[in-house]
């Protein structure tokens, strides 16, 4: 299902770390498509793949072999600072610990993204204000990240993925450094940003985290072994789309597994 | 544009490391300072002893006899400039750009006054040896044209010699005593207050008879007593090179030289004595700065470590900088503008530091050199910490382009 009106499509992607004479599959042909307005959850354990899996729809990472496409645009032939453009107006990063520079006020780490897309100033300083409105911290401009809790600080940094308006945001476990009631808070943002359209994609290995998705795609050993909307679309339709062989023979048991109910939430 | 709004950012770094900073940036401060002192320096001798020799006529020519080439004087001067050469060129018919020519015959003697004496440079000369060496008189007056032909027993001291032998310096009319003679002193002549070149402070001069006949045994050369010198004195500036072909000419034929003879003595102008001091001073500042530029080289190596420990400490910011959208250019002009600014402030400094070395040294009374610190060496000195910063910035820079975002997201 990698068609043109896909926000990401991946066909067969294979990645292969070189470690000296061995080399580790870290993923073994993953197909994959995204729509645009989606709120999709990858899960897996540590080594499941998934990681690598970001990495390479965050462009920060190149498959040593098949197809991505961003938004209809194949990947693997930009240079680096295409792909660097691509980030800046395509991704918006959220990380497990924030990655908040120490030292800057809320809005100058949100104007970040638009200081290297060349925006002036005077315009930047206003939309790094808008985006940390759009988060709820209008009032925490010009606090500095040891002055703000963990899920302000969390706050500030979804605002600074949002604040150059992309396609796609993509959280590394954004609630990984968080206690429950802050991990709420942020889980709800994303609730409302995907009600906004925002694309959304979750890494997490946390199950609650990725109940909120619409759409969870499971991973394990390099490949995805669950995809909710592919099961509920064979479940539905009777046949299997964008999923690997390997994903297609466990697709019965799979069904059970998901107890339906993205399946739910996919057609609501 | 964008490149100024690195500046902010290298700012902010610089500024969360204080000391960091400014450890780093000494050694571009100490090199700049040392090598802005050391060129002020050069350049404010040069003036002090150009000033001096300026100040003593820029049209002054002196001859000088050429040593001798073998035979056990080899080394010593000729013997055969003579007062017959003195006369012949003093013939304003054949040397029209000549104003004045003086004889010198000098040597070191003991004058004794009283109890007191003083072991002195003692110069025989004439009248308008004042005038050709632009000596000013503090007491009395100058040889006189009679005195000089009547071979007087007249002497001109300087101050220092006044106050060695009677502790003050009006003292026009006391005698001194050379050799047991008594010369009676006529003029004392103006301290130079300057201990160094040219100064006259520890120097007397009688008439050049007294001097050839009576005080320093004188051999003769074809029947004329020898001087040690001649100085003449240009009509003008630009008949300076004139004059010294009309003494050349003149020398060369008394002295019976064949055409491919060379001259058996030399002639010198203040012109080509100021060559002279320009280029030692010059070889001088330009030894000395060089040893003051390696402060500048362990300096930027400073700057290099620090920049390595900066980039390794900043992997994750990096890092995340990439997945923000920033290419490989923005981190390398990120981190080379941090460099930059380091080195242009520690070269600020620097600057700062040297001038205010040279406005104290202004206010040292009788301090006999000036640091003179030009805006070429300031524009230097800023051009040479940016050229430290982009240098020695720029692997550091590297290093950074090349990390890896994902591996540099990950480090702890």
């Amino acid at each position: 299902m990698t068609g043109s009106s896909a926000l990401i499509g991946m066909k067969e992607i294979t990645k292969v770390y070189q470690m000296g004479e061995t080399s580790l599959p870290a993923l073994d042909g993953v197909s994959l498509s995204i729509d645009e307005g989606e709120y999709v959850a990858i899960v897996g354990t540590s080594g499941s793949g998934k990681s690598t899996l970001m990495n390479i729809i965050g462009l920060l990472d190149r498959p040593t072999d098949g197809v991505y496409q961003i938004r209809g645009q194949r990947a693997d032939d930009l240079t680096g600072r295409q792909l660097a453009e691509l980030r800046n107006s395509e991704i918006g990063f959220v990380f497990q610990k924030f990655n908040l520079l120490a030292r800057a006020s809320a809005w100058r780490q949100v104007e970040l993204p638009l200081f290297y897309a060349g925006v002036a100033r005077s315009a930047s300083r206003q939309r790094a204000l808008e985006a940390l409105a759009q988060v709820g911290l209008a009032d925490r401009a010009d606090h500095k990240p040891e002055e703000l809790s963990g899920g302000q600080q969390q706050r500030v940094a979804i605002a600074r993925a949002l604040v150059n308006r992309p396609s796609l945001l993509l959280a590394d476990e954004p609630t990984g450094a968080l206690d429950t009631r802050t991990g709420e808070e942020v889980m709800a943002l994303f609730e409302k940003l995907h009600q906004e359209g925002l694309t959304l994609v979750v890494i997490t290995h946390d199950r609650e985290v990725a109940d909120r998705a619409r759409r969870v795609i499971t991973m394990r050993d390099g490949a995805i072994i669950t995809d909710s909307r592919s099961a509920a679309a064979a479940a539905a339709e009777g046949r299997h789309n964008g999923l690997g062989e390997a994903g297609l023979a466990r697709l019965p048991r799979l069904v059970a597994i998901e107890k339906g109910e993205e399946a739910i939430h996919e057609a609501g | 544009m964008k490149l100024v709004r690195y500046f902010p950012v290298a700012v902010d770094s610089i500024a969360a490391n204080k000391m960091r900073a400014s450890l780093t940036m000494l050694g571009i401060i100490i090199g700049v300072a040392a090598v802005l002192s050391i060129l002020g320096i050069g350049r404010g001798a040069s003036a002090n002893i150009l000033g001096e020799v300026a100040s003593q006529g820029t049209t002054r020519l002196t001859v000088n006899p050429s040593a001798e080439s073998e035979g056990e004087r080899a080394g010593s001067p000729v013997q055969t400039l003579t007062m017959g050469d003195v006369k012949m060129l003093s013939d304003p018919a054949f040397h029209p750009d000549l104003l004045a020519v003086v004889p010198q015959y000098g040597g070191s003697i003991q004058l004794a006054a009283g109890s007191n004496n003083t072991q002195v440079r003692v110069t025989g000369t004439t009248a308008a040896y004042a005038d050709v060496l632009r000596l000013e008189m503090a007491e009395g007056r100058f040889l006189t044209e009679d005195e000089v032909t009547q071979m007087s027993n007249v002497i001109v001291i300087g101050t220092t010699v006044a106050t060695d032998l009677f502790e003050r310096t009006q003292v026009v009319g006391e005698s001194v005593r050379i050799n047991g003679e008594p010369f009676t002193v006529v003029g004392v002549l103006e301290e130079s207050g300057n201990a160094g070149f040219g100064s006259n402070d520890e120097s007397g001069f009688i008439t050049i008879g007294a001097a050839h006949g009576r005080v320093f045994n004188v051999p003769r050369y074809r029947g004329e007593y020898v001087v040690t010198s001649i100085a003449a004195d240009a009509v003008s500036e630009e008949r300076v090179e004139a004059a010294e072909l009309q003494i050349e000419q003149t020398l060369r034929l008394r002295h019976g030289l064949d055409a491919d003879d060379d001259n058996d003595f030399t002639i010198s102008t203040q012109a080509s004595l100021l060559d002279t001091i320009g280029a030692v001073t010059d070889t001088l500042t330009l030894l000395l700065s060089s040893i003051a530029a390696i402060s500048l080289l362990v300096g930027g190596i400073g700057i290099m470590n620090i920049m390595l420990v900066s980039v390794t400490e900043r992997t994750r910011e990096i890092g995340l900088r990439k997945a923000l959208g920033a290419h490989t250019g923005d981190v390398l002009l990120q981190f080379l503008i941090e460099s930059l600014v380091l080195t242009l402030l520690g070269g600020l400094i620097g600057i700062a530091i040297s001038y205010g070395l040279a406005l104290l040294v202004q206010k040292i009374p009788n301090f006999p050199i000036d640091i003179l610190i030009g805006a070429d060496s300031v524009i230097m000195a800023v051009g040479v910490s940016a050229g430290c910063g982009l240098i020695f910035g720029l692997y550091p820079a590297m290093r950074a382009t090349r990390l890896d975002p994902i591996e540099a997201l990950r480090y702890e």
